[in-house]
């Protein structure tokens, strides 16, 4: 398990590094569009093909990968510090705050939200920018995914505030601020960093899914989700295996960042 | 607790739950950087009094509670309102469309968990490593795929759609199934049973399901869920014509009473569905 875990750190380090170099080398501009290749396979010039409208496939992947890199982490981020203030810290402040913290964590768990998350992002001014529409995309997936974490950071900081050792730091007159921050956080810590972790894929693949349904990250900015909208392409105009090539990127990301970081699951 | 004060009690508890959920949808869409935007205002054959009265139609949604408010009060009465962009009743589109994605949503939740506990009984009975690294890899790609790209691969394949719901349900109940099975296999009690000579089969049916069965249940609440959420990308790629695509395309027409109705009726079945596992689960009122 520790070689997959090292095979899986390397590759989503390479992947990181050539996503972030690449984006930023003057051949691999993502718009260019050469309007003599429409739909074409690879060749010297374009080493993954065209797509429809004669943009170079390769450069879209690798932007497209950044765009997925960058994003996904600070949704992650967003839904973890939205899990810490509605779970761990009712959670350890108990009593109503703690049960009414409970009753909010159930109804976000319960409501469908893919749906929410359509709805909202349906509803985005006509003229937004691309880039804005990429914000927002993984804003709101951050704003919705807080549920699960908040759970599970609520359940540990209850067990906190029920051990011995807090129990022991009360009885010895530390204030509730200073067992917060000194005694409590940094046993919270590892619990958010495992939570960061599982949610990066978990937003990767839900805005690959609003992409292909029209709704991610608009063109022409691309994105891993917004790439996959080639397979439905292929399905009409021929089945090209470059096609493939984001899909493929993405199995290979996502997998290797849940092997790296099972680690951080258990804990 | 008597059996009918917890129902009761757990049937309050969800029709809170829906209801709050629905004012939450409401909410959300309201609040929405482009909510009030219309795309037939972008058309330049409507006169200005067409334009003036796609203006009014939407500043009627503004204020949201009394909307939501005023379509629970319709909602009392049996009527949904109608859909702006489809020019129907709404409840007339969720009858034509809810059966469909029912029974989609059946048979890949069915064909699901037949795969899982199949594959989890085999694993169980003949201690075959190979089976479980290959089960283990095979549902851990599944977790890899977005729904909506496992159902543009089964178009490509010519293979039944649903199948898509099937690829999200599986790898997440076999993968929790087999941590459940392999942990309570662990214990001390069965250890001992398997020492005496009971037979897998045995030990697999009368020991370890019997003790794992509310965390079974509990999972089948949430695969319920899971397989509401993907059917939204697969019916809208597949071209299956339930209540995801109608989701999805009143998204795309920005068509509140069509979204809230969906949602409204998502959250019921998903609340339902959940507090019925829980229910069947409840271990205080099972017999001593």
């Amino acid at each position: 398990m520790k070689i997959a875990r090292m095979v899986a750190i390397v590759v989503v380090s390479l992947i990181t590094l050539i996503s972030m170099g690449g984006s930023l080398l003057p051949g691999f501009d993502y718009i260019r569009q050469d309007r003599k290749h429409f739909s074409e396979g690879p060749s010297y010039e374009h080493w993954l093909g065209t797509d429809a409208v004669g943009r170079d496939r390769l450069a879209r992947l690798i932007h497209g990968t950044r765009v997925s890199l960058l994003l996904a982490p600070a949704a992650a981020w967003i839904s973890v510090v939205l899990a810490f203030v509605v779970g761990a810290a009712p959670g350890f402040a108990g009593g109503v705050t703690e049960r009414m913290a409970k009753a909010i964590i159930d109804l976000a768990l319960s409501l469908p939200w893919f749906f929410l998350l359509l709805m909202v992002r349906a509803m985005l001014p006509l003229n937004t920018s691309p880039a804005v529409s990429a914000a927002i995309t993984f804003s709101v997936l951050g704003l919705l995914g807080w549920g699960v974490p908040a759970r599970i950071l609520l359940a540990r900081a209850r067990r906190l505030r029920q051990s011995e050792f807090v129990a022991l730091a009360r009885a010895g007159g530390v204030s509730h601020r200073r067992l917060f921050g000194v005694h409590v956080l940094p046993n919270l810590l590892p619990v958010m960093t495992a939570q960061f972790w599982i949610a990066v894929p978990v937003f990767i693949l839900a805005e690959a899914n609003l992409s292909l349904l029209g709704l991610g990250v608009a063109e022409p900015l691309p994105s891993l989700g917004g790439l996959l909208r080639d397979l439905e392409s292929g399905l009409s105009v021929r089945s090209d295996l470059c096609n493939f090539a984001a899909l493929f990127v993405l199995v290979v990301m996502v997998s290797s960042l849940q092997v790296a970081f099972m680690k951080h699951e258990v804990s | 607790m008597s059996l009918w004060r917890t129902l009761a009690k757990r049937l309050i508890m969800a029709v809170i739950v829906i209801l709050v959920g629905g004012f939450l949808s409401a909410v959300l869409v309201r609040y929405a950087p482009g909510f009030g935007t219309d795309e037939r205002q972008l058309d330049a054959r409507l006169s200005a009094e067409s334009h003036q009265a796609i203006r009014d139609e939407s500043s009627a949604e503004r204020g949201i509670a009394s909307y939501y408010v005023e379509w629970l009060r319709k909602m009392s009465r049996g009527g949904l309102g109608d859909s702006r962009s489809m020019q129907k009743p709404v409840a007339q589109l969720l009858m034509e469309r809810s059966g469909i994605t029912l029974r989609i949503v059946a048979e890949s939740l069915a064909i699901a968990w037949m795969v899982a506990l199949f594959l989890v009984a085999a694993t169980w009975s003949t201690h075959s490593a190979p089976l479980e690294k290959t089960c283990t890899t095979a549902s851990g790609l599944l977790l890899c795929l977005p729904a909506g790209a496992v159902a543009l691969l089964l178009i490509l394949l010519n293979a039944p759609g649903y199948l898509a719901l099937v690829a999200v349900v599986f790898p997440k109940v076999h993968r929790y199934l087999s941590d459940l099975v392999g942990a309570t296999g662990r214990m001390s009690h069965i250890l001992a049973a398997r020492a005496k000579g009971i037979s897998e089969h045995r030990l697999l049916l009368w020991h370890v399901i019997p003790a794992i069965r509310r965390e079974i249940l509990a999972l089948g609440g949430v695969s319920i869920a899971l397989a509401l959420n993907a059917a939204i990308p697969v019916e809208a790629l597949c071209g299956i014509p339930g209540v995801g695509q109608l989701a999805w395309q009143s998204a795309l027409a920005r068509d509140l009473p069509v979204l809230i109705s969906v949602s409204l009726l998502v959250i019921a079945f998903t609340v339902l569905a959940n507090s019925g596992a829980d229910l069947l689960a409840d271990e205080r009122r099972q017999p001593a």
